[in-house]
């Protein structure tokens, strides 16, 4: 029964984004590289559900430029993850290319039982590749879930939606899963596990082996900018009766917002 | 001239603002409206999207649609867009949104960018700006080698004029196929608040380690109240539990863009930063001059939160319910 885990690398939360002078993309030079926040939850759900399903083998996968997005797999190979296989795929593919390549990597790996991803990867910001690769695997999908609860036959989970309100979702498996913040703790690699992370052997996919034909690419980015300059903050002093005063005439008469 | 689908959403019967938004816009495009109406709540909502600008809705009024389910949306969303022969499709990056249009692209074969703060209409060809990293930075999305074009846009990017009603839409009730269903939703548990989804509010109130614990979260609620704002918060105080993650502004909790963001306690780590910096009218209430939230901010005020707030509050009290 092998579980898989869709993972991606994405620049550290605390980078400051850089743009390259022909603005085709964010300039690489200096970023730290992690593992997306939230594919840790889906990471320590795979794990968790191995321990409790004797059997039951995680595959962590990703799809990205080899050379640094294998780093990642070592990471989910060291918190638990039994084998790993990278997707060797240019840097600017988009979701609907990176999905038909994860599709037919876990397919050829004979399907998966669960797929766990996290709920969206922090630099593109789509929330596209998990749907995408549930669709293309004919399999259902919760996104955005907070609670698992796992029988052989079926997976009851809570998905979060606005307003605090909360979907109470059953599905027959095989069943794709997206997790948020707040499903689980994520571990940290133990030093025997980030040892034999090391040493393992790591499946390599070429992107162009798949059978994708690239002129089904859907979306291409361009026209990269960073967000204009704030003007100066205006500081509102004098005692607190003023300042409130002045913040309220602010709001009301200049920016009109209220 | 081309057809344009709109997603329509509904909440307690009526329009919300967002699809109001898209069809706006959609009308003013010169092109075809057809909205897509799903669910008994539309029944009573639908002749709302003839008054923002839709030509045609279809109308399904099926109580299978009253609860969101990814697989049964696919399918008939897919069939709509197919019948109304739309080249593009318009939606809100709402909860079902951003869940059911990825799937969607992924079986008709359509190209889907989501979290639009603008789109760009030039004849056949459709652009979308974008922020990238939670708005690190931003970049224009272009469709490539896609019949089909969903875009997904972020709430109120886009003015809203009050409702036409000398305009009205033909609506043809419709029953899409439905598939074999491998999910279930079982039961549907509503928050404890009414208010707007932080990213759907136009008021955010946010709050941090500087209002001390969790009990601190009071004098912004208050605040809230009388403005009808959404209370949000920082990663710091979402980890030490003080709030729900629900709440959580910033690049690993949500994106917002209201017209105004008042950040209280908040020292403004890059990752919250990215999170809200889109919004258009910025205060910040810190003691710590050096924070870097004032770099951000339109309007800042070093000083207590504790003595600020309740003032602003009361003071916001006689000015607004005059």
């Amino acid at each position: 029964m092998k579980i898989f885990v869709c993972i991606k690398q994405v620049p550290d939360t605390e980078t400051k984004i850089k743009i390259l002078p022909d603005q085709s993309g964010i300039d690489p030079t200096g970023i730290k590289w992690v593992m997306n926040p939230y594919d840790e939850y889906a990471v320590e759900e795979a794990i968790k559900f191995k321990e409790k399903n004797a059997g039951a083998q995680v595959w962590a996968i990703t799809s990205g430029p080899k050379a640094r997005a294998v780093e990642a797999l070592r990471t989910a190979l060291a918190m638990g993850a039994d084998e790993a296989i990278v997707i060797n795929a240019p840097e600017n593919i988009d979701a609907y290319l990176t999905a038909k390549g994860l599709a037919a990597a876990i397919k050829a790996e004979g399907g998966a039982h669960l797929i766990f991803t996290g709920k969206l990867a922090i630099d593109n910001n789509q929330s596209s590749v998990p749907q995408m690769v549930a669709e293309f695997l004919e399999m259902p999908h919760t996104s955005v879930v907070s609670k698992i609860e796992a029988t052989p036959e079926n997976v009851t989970v809570e998905r979060d939606v606005e307003g605090g309100s909360k979907e109470i979702v059953q599905m027959m498996t095989p069943a794709l899963i997206t997790a948020n913040k707040g499903l689980n703790m994520p571990r940290y690699a133990s030093l025997p596990g980030i040892m034999k992370a090391k040493k393992k052997v790591i499946k390599e996919i070429e992107f162009s082996s798949l059978g994708i034909a690239a002129n089904e690419q859907k979306i291409k980015y361009t026209g990269y900018t960073l967000p204009a300059e704030k003007p100066a903050v205006k500081l509102l002093t004098g005692d607190v009766a003023s300042q409130v005063t002045q913040l309220i005439t602010a709001l009301r008469d200049e920016a009109k917002v209220l | 001239m081309s057809k344009v689908l709109v997603f329509a959403e509904f909440q307690n019967g009526n329009l919300k603002r967002s699809s109001q938004e898209l069809l706006q816009f959609a009308a003013k495009s010169g092109n075809q409206v057809v909205a897509l109406a799903l669910g008994s709540q539309a029944a009573q909502g639908s002749a709302q999207a003839g008054h923002h600008g839709a030509n045609e809705v279809f109308l399904a009024k099926d109580v299978a649609f009253d609860s969101y389910n990814p697989e049964l949306f696919t399918a008939a969303v897919s069939e709509a867009i197919q019948k109304a022969g739309a080249t593009l499709v318009l939606a809100s990056t709402s909860s079902t949104g951003k869940d059911l249009f990825p799937r969607v692209a992924a079986k008709i074969g359509a190209g889907v960018v989501s979290d639009g703060t603008e789109i760009i209409l030039l004849g056949e060809d459709v652009k979308v700006k974008k922020p990238l990293y939670s708005g690190k930075c931003f970049a224009t999305a272009q469709f490539e080698n896609a019949a089909v074009k969903i875009v997904l846009m972020r709430a109120n990017q886009m003015p809203v004029a009050p409702a036409d009603t000398s305009k009205s839409a033909a609506v043809t009730e419709q029953n899409f196929a439905k598939p074999n269903l491998k999910t279930l939703i079982k039961e549907i548990v509503k928050g404890a608040s009414e208010k707007l989804d932080l990213t759907e509010a136009n008021i955010v109130i946010s709050g941090g380690r500087g209002l001390k614990e969790a009990g601190g979260f009071k004098i912004l609620n208050e605040l809230a109240e009388v403005l009808g704002a959404t209370v949000g918060a920082s990663r710091a105080v979402v980890d030490a539990g003080w709030v729900g993650h629900s709440m959580q502004v910033g690049q690993t909790g949500k994106t917002v863009a209201p017209s105004l963001y008042i950040a209280v306690g908040i020292s403004g780590a890059i990752q919250h930063l990215a999170g809200m910096s889109g919004s258009k009218v910025i205060v910040a209430i810190n003691s710590d001059a050096n924070a870097p939230i004032f770099q951000k901010a339109t309007y800042g005020i070093v000083g207590d939160a504790f003595e600020i707030l309740p003032k602003l509050t009361e003071e916001f009290k006689k000015v607004l319910h005059h």
